[in-house]
């Protein structure tokens, strides 16, 4: 199963609760502001850090550019993926969870 | 001059403070704060900024906003200095938690203008306690 | 509402603004004027192409103190000035220029 999120973790826990709630082996795909969940350390990086090993992460990278974010600075493991790849993803996947 | 004429820009010049607490894409907070205080400085008010939380991002370089489609406002904290806005005070703390140093800051300058207009940086980074007092310190504080 | 040059039809603001920026051009420039009464000089030309570089690197129109203060550092002393700035744009010169530059009313303008 696909889940995105849409929300910075600083602000909203949708991130903690996205993988809370996700099963092992499932694609996360972080948009908007949910792409500050993706910057390599910070005070929330271990939400993700702590799930790479049974998660597959992802970022949209328009939205990264738009927020000054440049791919070094992203937690090693994450993926970036462009528009097409977002479509993609919610295509090969039988069901998308957006948290918000 | 009556007193009934007694607008913004003739005489009571009031401390304002922008408190910035929202990221710079996800909704319209950012670049709306930015445009009332520029409002506001033009009516020469005493006007600082405060970048905590996630407002911190919107000091971020290098935003591009092209691939998204929607208004790169980014260049606009550039025109700050032109308005005479000349603090902008960013939350230490903020900036750490989110694993940014004070180099992920657009370098934003004004010219001083009683030292030959020479440029001066406008960012200061604070601790939270220093911000409580100029928090403390403003007449009025306004949240985006 | 809209305004007609040479055919063809913009889209303007019900205050006379260019809805968009990129329908901007010369002929249209002038057209805006001539709707105000106003031929455009070269030191009309100064001020809007100064506000069309203004837009471009920072977003946004300036406010009426802002230019004049800018247009002082660029042009003189001479030409910084309410007085000299007033004379050219009788509406206001922030407004009325920034109009004929094609771009929004100045931020910082009520």
């Amino acid at each position: 199963m696909l889940h995105t999120v849409n929300k910075s973790p600083f602000e909203k826990n949708s991130l903690q609760t996205c993988l809370r709630l996700s099963q092992p082996g499932s694609s996360i795909l972080l948009i908007e502001d949910g792409i500050y969940g993706a910057l390599k350390g910070s005070d929330a990086a271990a939400n993700i850090t702590e799930h790479l090993q049974d998660r597959q992460f992802y970022v949209l990278g328009p939205d990264l550019k738009a927020r000054g974010i440049d791919k070094s600075r992203l937690i090693d493991g994450i993926e970036i993926v462009d528009y097409d790849g977002f479509v993609k993803l919610a295509v090969e996947e039988p069901k998308v969870q957006s948290w918000m | 001059m009556s007193d009934q004429e007694a607008s913004p820009t003739s005489g009571i010049i009031k401390k304002f403070l922008y408190v910035n607490r929202r990221a710079p894409h996800g909704s319209n907070y950012a670049q709306e704060g930015l445009e009332v205080a520029l409002v506001g400085a033009a009516f020469e008010q005493d006007v600082a900024m405060a970048y905590i939380d996630d407002g911190v991002f919107q000091l971020k370089t290098d935003q591009d906003t092209s691939e998204i489609g929607t208004k790169n406002f980014s260049p606009t904290y550039r025109a700050l200095g032109d308005y005479d806005v000349k603090k902008i005070y960013v939350e230490k703390e903020s900036l750490e938690k989110r694993g940014l140093t004070q180099d992920d800051l657009m370098p934003l300058v004004y010219e001083d203008e009683d030292d030959d207009w020479a440029e001066k940086p406008m960012i200061n980074l604070v601790s939270a306690a220093e911000l409580q007092d100029i928090i403390e310190q403003s007449d009025v504080v306004l949240n985006f | 509402m809209t305004i007609e040059v040479s055919g063809k039809s913009y889209e303007t603001d019900e205050e006379g603004y260019l809805a968009n920026l990129s329908d901007w051009n010369l002929e249209l420039a002038e057209a805006m004027a001539k709707q105000d009464g106003c031929d455009l000089t070269e030191n009309h030309w100064e001020v809007v192409n100064f506000l069309r570089e203004y837009y471009d690197e920072y977003q946004i129109a300036p406010a009426v103190r802002v230019l004049t203060k800018a247009i002082g550092k660029r042009l003189g002393k001479d030409k910084g000035n309410s007085k000299y700035l007033y004379e050219l744009f009788p509406y206001g010169p922030a407004k009325q220029a920034c109009k004929y530059a094609g771009l929004p009313k100045p931020t910082g303008c009520v």
